[in-house]
C-alpha cells in the first residue's frame, strides 16, 4: 500500500422508480497520496459527488456499492461493515458539505456542533477539544476565535458558516477530507478568504483532500491532481498543470473553452440606432416598515438609475445582497418602488405589475435564476410554453402548437420534449424552456436575473451563446443581472457595479482592466483565473478588504 | 444508462406502480360503493319487516347474519346502511374538500385582509367541538339527511381549508408563481392551472382522510340517536339499536361494527398505497 487513497474499478448502482438497476458509476479508478489534493471536476450528474461519498463508505439513499474497492488508509471502505466505517467517519476520514448553512444545526451553538465529533468517538475531553477548536478557528483565520464559537449559526456569514464547518472537519484530525462543492454558494470576494484558509490548514496538517467542483479556476487554486469525470466514467487524470495546459480528452477541453475570453461581436448599428428603450431614475425600494419620507426602512436599492438602448445589453453585477435582484424585481413590477421613475419604451410605467397594461407586461419578461422552481413542476413544456402564446396573442390551439415547436428550435431543444415535465429534464435544458417561455411573449427586453449560476461552466457558455443569437435574430434587449463577471462581460455592451444596493459605477466590457471605483477593483481582482500561482500570489489591497470584504 | 436487470418486486401497470396492500383495499372500497347502488335490489328482505321470530338470531340459512333486536334481517340492514353511510359520507365529503380546498387556495392567493378574515373564521368554526355543533344543529333543525350532510361538510370545511391553503401558501413563493402574476393571469387562472395540479395529490389523501373521519362522526352521531330516524339506519345506528346484544354475541352488533373497521380501515390503506406514476421513461 503506497498511496492513503486506493479506488480499483469502482461500481455504483441505482434502482429507479420502475425498479430498474441503473450503474451510475462505471469502473473508476484513482489514487490519492498523503497530503495530496486531488479534484473531482466534471457536469452535474457525473458522479462525483457519489464517487467522493463512496470514499467514505457511504452511498446515497437508492444507490448501491456493487462492486470494486475503496481502499483508504489500508482499509476497504466498500467491505466494512456499518459500525466500522461509523468508526472512522469522523476520525480518518471527514465531509465538508456544499452548504454550511443547511448542515449547521440552527438550535445549538457552533461551538457544541464543532466539537461534537470527539464527543462522539470520545477522542478528548471537552476541554481540550473546545481549546482545539479555538486554535482550528484562528487557522482558518476567522475573526475572533475565541468568542465565534459560541455565536449560532444564523450569526456568522455564509463564507465563515463554511470555514466553522472545515474546523468541524479537521477537529476529529482526519487523514482526508472530503471538499464537497464548498466554496459555490459564495460570492468571489468571499470564496478567496475560504480557499486561502483550506489550503493553508491542509498544507500545515499535510492532510491529504478530495475537492469536488465544477470550477476548474477554482480547482486550479488549490489541487495536486484533477480527475475529469463525465457520465460516471474517468476521462482523464493528470496534474493541475498538465490537464491546465495539454488536456487530452474532447470534455476536458471543453471545460477549458468555456474560459477563453469569447470574441465579442461589434454592433455594427452600435450609434446609430441608440434610442435609450428603458430609462429608470433614481429608483429607490426596500423592504420594511414605510417611514415618514414615503421610503420603507431598508433600502436593497437606493437612488439607482440606468439606461437599456434599444438592442444593446446592460450587465449589472456584484455580490450577493447588493441589490441586483432587487432591482430586476422593481423594474419588472413585481416589487414596487417606493419612489423613482420608470419609463418604457417611451412611456412612464407604473410601479406595480398589477397596473401595467398588458402590453407594457408582454413587452418586458423576466427570467429567474432557479428554472426548477420557474417552471410548473405539474405541467408538461409545451403548456408552460403555449400560455403566453393564448394569453398575450389569443392564438388558436394549431397555431400554438406550431409556434411552439418554432420555440423549442429557436432554443435548440428537440421538438419531442414538449410532452415531457420539468422534472424530466436537464438543468441547461430547464433553463432553455425558460426562456423559450418569455420569448413566446415576443418581448422587446428580457431582464435575465443570474441565469446562468446555477448551470456548469459548459452548459452556461452554450446558453449564453444562444442568447447572443437570439439577439441577433429578433433584435433583443437584455439586462443581464449576475456575480459572475466571465459571464457579463460575455455579452453585456455596457456593465453596472452595484454594491450595498448602490450604483458605483458603470463601464464597458473593453474598460474592465481598469476600473476607477475600488470596489469594482476589488471584485474583479477576485474571479479566479486558471493559472494555478493565481491564489497564492494575487496581492489584495488590505484597506480594500477590510472596507468591502465581507469576512 | 445501461439496463442492468429488470427485476422488481413491485407490479406495473398503465405505467404506474402498486402493490398488494392499496388493490385489495381498492377492491373494499369498490365493493362497498357497488353494494350502496345496488342495495334496493339486492335485499332479500325489506328493512322493515321482522322476520325472525327469535330476536338477536343467529346466522343460519336464510338469515345470514342473524337478526336484529325486533327480529328483522340483518343482512338487508347492513346492505342498505351501506347507502346510507357511504351516500351521505361522501356527498359531505365533496362538499367540505371541495369548499375548503377552493377557500384555501383564495385565500393563498390573495392574501391580505381577505386570507385573514376567512383564516380568523374558520379557525372559530374549528374550535367547536364536532359532536357538540352536530348535537345542537341536529337538535335545533331535527334530523334529516340533507340536515347532516350540511352539518358534516360544515363541521370539516375548517380542516380543509387549512390544509389546502398551507399546501398553496408554499406553491404561492415558487417562481413560476411571480411569472404568471407578472403575465397578468386573473385568481381563477393562478389556482387553477398552477396550484391545483401541485397539490391535488395531497388534497386526494387529505379527501379521503376525512371521508374516514366523516363516517366515522356520521356513526357517532347515530350511535346517540342524532342521526337517521328509524326504520332507516346506517351503520352507526345499527350498532346503537342492537348494543343489547353485546351480551350474547350477536352478530346484529358484530357486523354493522366490522362494517365501518372494513370501510375506513380501507380507506386508509388506500391512501397510503395509492399507485405511484412511473417517470422512468427508459423502464
Amino acid at each position: 500500500m503506497t498511496n492513503l487513497v486506493e479506488v480499483r474499478n469502482l461500481r455504483i448502482e441505482a434502482t429507479t422508480d420502475a425498479g430498474r438497476l441503473v450503474e451510475i458509476i462505471r469502473g473508476v479508478s484513482l489514487d490519492i497520496a498523503d497530503g495530496e489534493i486531488v479534484a473531482l471536476i466534471g457536469e452535474s450528474g457525473s458522479g462525483k459527488t457519489t464517487v467522493a461519498l463512496s470514499l467514505m463508505g457511504y452511498a446515497r439513499p437508492g444507490c448501491r456499492i456493487t462492486g470494486g474497492e475503496i481502499n483508504v488508509n489500508g482499509k476497504n471502505m466498500a467491505a466494512l461493515s456499518e459500525k466500522e466505517r461509523a468508526k472512522l467517519r469522523g476520525t480518518d476520514i471527514a465531509y465538508v458539505p456544499q452548504s454550511a448553512a443547511a448542515s449547521f444545526n440552527p438550535s445549538s451553538t457552533i461551538i457544541e456542533q464543532v466539537i461534537e465529533v470527539t464527543r462522539i468517538h470520545g477522542l478528548m475531553p471537552p476541554e481540550q477539544a473546545r481549546k482545539r477548536a479555538v486554535e482550528l478557528f484562528r487557522a482558518l483565520s476567522l475573526p475572533d476565535p475565541e468568542g465565534i464559537g459560541a455565536r449560532y449559526p444564523h450569526q456568522v456569514s455564509g463564507g465563515q458558516l463554511q470555514r466553522l464547518s472545515a474546523a468541524m472537519a479537521l477537529i476529529g484530525d482526519p487523514k482526508l477530507m472530503i471538499f464537497d462543492e464548498p466554496t459555490t454558494a459564495l460570492d468571489v470576494t468571499t470564496q478567496i478568504d475560504v480557499l486561502k484558509a483550506f489550503k493553508s490548514v491542509m498544507r500545515a496538517g499535510g492532510i491529504a483532500g478530495v475537492y469536488v467542483s465544477h470550477d476548474l479556476a477554482v480547482v486550479a487554486q488549490i489541487a495536486d491532481h484533477i480527475v475529469v469525470l463525465k457520465g460516471g466514467e474517468v476521462q482523464e487524470t493528470g496534474t493541475t498543470a498538465q490537464i491546465l495546459s495539454a488536456a487530452q480528452h474532447p470534455y476536458t477541453r471543453e471545460l477549458l473553452a468555456a474560459f477563453e475570453p469569447k470574441p465579442r461581436q461589434a454592433h455594427a448599428d452600435a450609434d446609430a440606432g441608440a434610442k435609450p428603450l428603458l430609462r429608470i431614475d433614481n429608483v429607490t425600494a426596500g423592504y420594511g416598515a414605510v417611514r415618514d419620507d414615503g421610503l420603507p426602512l431598508i433600502r436593497a436599492v437606493d437612488s439607482v438609475s440606468l439606461v437599456v438602448e434599444t438592442g444593446r445589453n446592460l450587465g449589472v453585477i456584484g455580490e450577493s445582497g447588493c441589490g441586483k435582484s432587487t432591482l430586476a424585481r422593481v423594474i419588472a413590477g413585481i416589487h414596487p418602488a417606493a419612489a423613482g421613475d420608470i419609463v418604457f419604451d417611451g412611456k412612464q410605467l407604473e410601479r406595480a405589475a398589477r397596473k401595467r397594461s398588458q402590453d407594457q407586461l408582454r413587452e418586458m419578461q423576466i427570467v429567474f435564476q432557479y428554472a426548477d422552481t420557474a417552471l410548473n413542476p405539474a405541467k408538461p413544456v409545451e403548456d408552460i410554453i403555449a400560455r403566453p402564446l393564448a394569453f398575450y396573442h389569443g392564438l388558436d390551439r394549431q397555431a400554438r402548437s406550431k409556434r411552439v415547436d418554432e420555440l423549442l428550435d429557436m432554443v435548440r431543444l428537440p421538438r419531442t420534449l414538449r410532452y415531457r415535465r420539468p422534472s424530466e429534464l436537464s438543468g441547461g435544458q430547464k433553463q432553455r424552456v425558460n426562456f423559450a417561455r418569455a420569448l413566446a411573449a415576443g418581448p422587446k427586453l428580457i431582464i435575465c436575473d443570474e441565469i446562468t449560476s446555477a448551470l456548469d461552466t459548459v452548459v452556461a457558455s452554450a446558453v449564453i451563446e444562444l442568447l447572443k443569437e437570439l439577439q441577433r435574430e429578433l433584435g433583443l434587449s437584455y439586462i443581464f443581472i449576475s456575480h459572475d463577471l466571465s459571464v457579463v462581460e460575455a455579452i453585456c455592451d455596457e456593465i453596472m457595479v452595484m454594491y450595498n444596493g448602490e450604483r458605483v459605477e458603470q463601464i464597458t466590457p473593453d474598460k474592465l482592466k481598469a476600473p476607477t471605483h475600488p470596489y469594482s477593483k476589488l471584485l474583479f481582482s477576485s474571479v479566479p483565473k486558471l493559472d494555478p500561482t493565481w491564489l497564492d500570489g494575487l496581492a489584495r489591497d488590505p484597506e480594500l478588504v477590510r472596507q468591502y470584504g465581507h469576512r | 444508462m445501461t439496463m442492468a436487470s429488470t427485476a422488481s418486486p413491485r407490479r406495473l401497470f398503465l405505467g404506474h406502480s402498486y402493490n398488494l396492500v392499496g388493490v385489495v383495499a381498492a377492491l373494499v372500497i369498490l365493493a362497498w360503493t357497488l353494494i350502496a347502488i345496488l342495495a334496493p335490489y339486492i335485499i332479500p328482505h325489506p328493512i322493515g319487516d321482522i322476520v325472525d321470530d327469535d330476536y338477536f338470531g343467529p346466522m343460519r340459512q336464510g338469515l345470514w347474519l342473524g337478526s336484529d333486536y325486533l327480529g328483522r334481517d340483518m343482512l338487508s340492514r347492513v346492505l342498505m346502511g351501506a347507502r346510507y353511510t357511504v351516500g351521505i359520507s361522501l356527498a359531505a365529503v365533496s362538499i367540505a374538500c371541495f369548499s375548503g380546498v377552493m377557500l384555501g387556495m383564495i385565500a393563498a392567493v390573495t392574501g391580505g385582509w381577505l386570507d385573514t378574515c376567512l383564516s380568523r373564521f374558520l379557525d372559530a368554526m374549528n374550535s367547536i367541538p364536532s359532536k357538540l355543533f352536530g348535537l345542537v344543529v341536529v337538535a335545533a333543525v331535527g334530523s334529516s339527511i340533507p340536515v347532516l350532510i350540511l352539518t358534516l361538510a360544515v363541521i370539516y370545511i375548517p380542516g380543509a381549508y387549512r390544509f389546502a391553503r398551507a399546501l398553496a401558501v408554499n406553491i404561492n413563493t415558487m417562481d413560476f408563481m411571480t411569472v404568471a402574476r407578472v403575465r397578468g393571469e386573473n385568481t381563477a387562472y393562478l389556482i387553477g392551472s398552477e396550484i391545483l395540479p401541485n397539490i391535488i395529490r395531497p388534497v386526494l389523501a387529505d379527501f379521503g382522510l376525512r371521508f374516514v373521519f366523516i363516517v366515522l362522526l356520521l356513526s357517532g352521531l347515530s350511535f346517540l340517536g342524532l342521526g337517521l330516524q328509524p326504520p332507516l339506519a346506517d351503520w352507526g345506528a345499527l350498532v346503537r339499536e342492537n348494543i343489547g346484544g353485546l351480551p350474547f354475541a350477536a352478530p346484529a352488533v358484530i357486523v354493522p361494527s366490522l362494517a365501518i373497521a372494513s370501510l375506513t380501515i380501507s380507506v386508509n390503506l388506500l391512501i397510503d398505497n395509492l399507485p405511484q406514476k412511473i417517470r422512468d421513461r427508459n423502464a
